[in-house]
């Protein structure tokens, strides 16, 4: 029998939506090995975002206040206490969040991590995660010896846990920053709003790369598609790096994955490193001048065209076509 | 201001999609495909180099080492690390398939220790374990502040602290963190300006790359003979004791069906309506 603990995510007194894979994976851990999970409601406004977690089906919600922005070396001390309290697995999303923290307690309580899991099974009494390597060109079925084990999963591989009914139960701790916390001063963070659905959660996603030559060109060429289709708006690293768009749309290997119904992949030639964060997605559409970009290996339709004439025609295309009803 | 760079050799990875594995699922094989220095830790380094030039005059203002982990042959890619322009390299020897993060974290720590760097600057995830964890257990054995996804670096020539971005899912977060410290380098960190070190000019662009520097053949012949020191696990007293043991490799299952080429936007369309059904 082995008790998970989540982690849950917090913005602005919310627990954000990547909290709720976690759950789904925590569900699903103690449905092969019994116990129970609880969600450790950690950060600013812990009382607020609690208010959404109760019904999830976990045993009890710990909620940890701590004021300001997240900083690890603020979080992880009673994340790694509490889990040290009779948890077997200590679990988060590999959200940029997760990702940051969960190793930094892992070492705090000895130990071992699978990072950005996408599968769960048991092995006798053995927990088996199964996890992404090669970007994503591999897959390891990996086994954590420790006595505490450590997880992130991957957001898109698991389903936003739906409420379950019920109301946990909660108490509240407190939390004591470590000694390395005195080093960092939290200066801004600034985030990008947006209309448009999350990258990680749209059912489409409609991705630009470097061939859109320019930031105007994904405004005035790119968005009017992306809204027209109701979808989440993505980019290449390259047209990151350009500064095309803001980081927070890079799709990749070492950027957001993501695996919608629809993906379109405008003017992508297909990098492995791309792919990784993609190739999971049901229908994968490509648009590209080049037939042998390497997309076609994921693509399930292909339109060999300039963008510059190929998208605005789309737009108009599905514009139509939502209007026809 | 002295940096410590931890660099992993891989399989070359934009030619990840032609891992094999073994029959019965137990190895990775990569055979046939060249080994490389993680794509992640070269940005780590041109960021280290960066921080310890002039770009100007091209004069070194600071100490750059190099570390790996692995057999005999990733002293290639510690050798590249100095043509590059680091100023020493260490082997740490050990076998480097299904290096654990926990060892790794281990052993880098005993490194800090004989070296006392300023910063240790770390890819942010390797390109085939891509586990993205060895640095943040590093810096919790340290006991030092630590900061992920980095993409600038503002400092000065004292070196005592950083203004750095982050990248997260949600934004850019600025703050400012005290040496020493383990950081890690996000897809930006070598933009043109990404790097202030208080003595290049403010105004100084390097190219736009996605790469490090190219070494020099000049770089390449010093390289060779700047200092090399061999040690392993053992030697710096790491326990070898592996946290996760990998029962299985698997190849993804393919996607099915083949590619359909449509002859025009309305073809599209129309096969993602009704075909696909997904608009």
């Amino acid at each position: 029998m082995t008790n998970v603990l989540v982690v849950a995510e917090l913005v602005g007194g919310v627990a954000r939506s990547t909290t709720l894979p976690a759950i789904s994976a925590a569900r699903e851990i103690t449905g092969h090995t019994g116990g129970a999970f609880d969600i450790l409601v950690v950060g600013a406004g812990s009382t607020a975002a609690a208010e959404g977690l109760g019904g999830y089906g976990a045993r009890k919600l710990i909620l940890a206040e701590i004021d300001g922005a997240y900083i690890c070396e603020r979080y992880a001390p009673v994340v790694a206490e509490i889990g040290q309290a009779g948890y077997g697995v200590l679990l988060a999303c590999a959200s940029s969040y997760g990702k940051d923290l969960m190793p930094r307690v892992a070492a705090k309580v000895g130990a071992g991590v699978a990072s950005d899991i996408t599968g769960i099974a048991a092995d006798g009494g053995s927990l088996i995660y199964r996890r992404p390597m090669y970007a994503g060109n591999l897959f390891g079925s990996v086994k954590i010896n420790t006595a505490i084990q450590v997880v992130t999963v991957r957001q898109s591989a698991f389903d936003a846990a739906a409420p379950s009914g019920g109301a946990s139960a909660t108490e509240t701790v407190s939390a004591t920053a470590d000694a390395a916390a005195s080093k960092i001063e939290f200066i801004s963070l600034e985030t990008i709003a947006s209309e448009r659905p999350d990258l990680t959660e749209a059912d489409i996603v409609v991705s630009g790369g470097r061939a859109f030559k320019s930031a105007e060109n994904f405004e005035n060429i790119l968005e009017p598609l992306v809204d027209i289709m109701g979808a989440a708006m993505g980019a290449s690293r390259a047209a990151c790096d350009a500064g095309y768009v803001s980081n927070d749309l890079q799709v990749g290997q070492t950027g957001k994955v993501v695996a919608p119904k629809l993906y379109v992949a405008i003017g992508i030639s297909g990098a492995i490193q791309h792919l990784a964060g993609m190739k999971g997605s049901k229908v994968i559409v490509a648009i590209n001048k080049d037939a042998e970009a390497p997309i076609a290996q994921v693509a399930d339709y292909f339109l060999v065209a300039d963008l510059f004439d190929a998208v605005p025609e789309l737009t108009a295309a599905v514009a139509q076509l939502k209007a026809a009803g | 201001m002295k940096i410590l760079v931890p660099l992993k050799r891989v399989a070359d990875p934009d030619n990840a999609n032609k891992v094999k594995v073994s029959a019965d699922g137990a190895e990775v094989t990569t055979e046939g495909l060249e080994w490389m220095m993680n794509p992640f830790d070269e940005w780590a380094l041109e960021a280290a180099l960066r921080l310890t030039e002039n770009a100007g005059t091209k004069e070194r203002i600071g100490e750059v080492v190099v570390v790996s982990i692995g057999p005999k042959e990733a002293t290639t890619v510690l050798r590249q690390g100095m043509a590059m322009g680091a100023d020493r390299g260490i082997l740490i020897g050990g076998a480097d398939t299904n290096l654990d993060s926990g060892l790794v974290a281990a052993a880098l720590q005993k490194i800090v220790a004989e070296e006392e760097p300023h910063l240790v600057l770390m890819g942010k995830q390797t390109a085939d374990g891509d586990s993205g964890a060895a640095s943040q257990m590093l810096a919790e054995r340290l006991q030092w502040p630590m900061a992920t996804f980095v993409a600038t670096v503002k400092t000065d020539t004292a070196g005592e602290s950083l203004l750095v971005e982050r990248e997260l899912d949600t934004g850019l977060m600025t703050m400012k963190i005290q040496t020493p410290a383990v950081i890690t380098a996000s897809d930006r960190i070598i933009q043109p300006q990404a790097i202030k070190n208080g003595v290049t000019a403010d105004d100084f662009k390097y190219p736009d790359s996605d790469r490090g520097r190219y070494a020099s053949l000049p770089g390449i012949m010093k390289a060779k003979r700047k200092p090399l020191r061999e040690t392993s696990i053992g030697d710096l007293g790491v326990e070898a004791t592996a946290s996760v043991t990998y029962t299985k490799f698997e190849l993804p299952p393919a996607r099915t069906g083949e590619t359909v080429f449509v002859e025009s936007v309305d073809e599209l369309v129309q096969k993602l309506h009704q075909e696909a059904k997904v608009l």
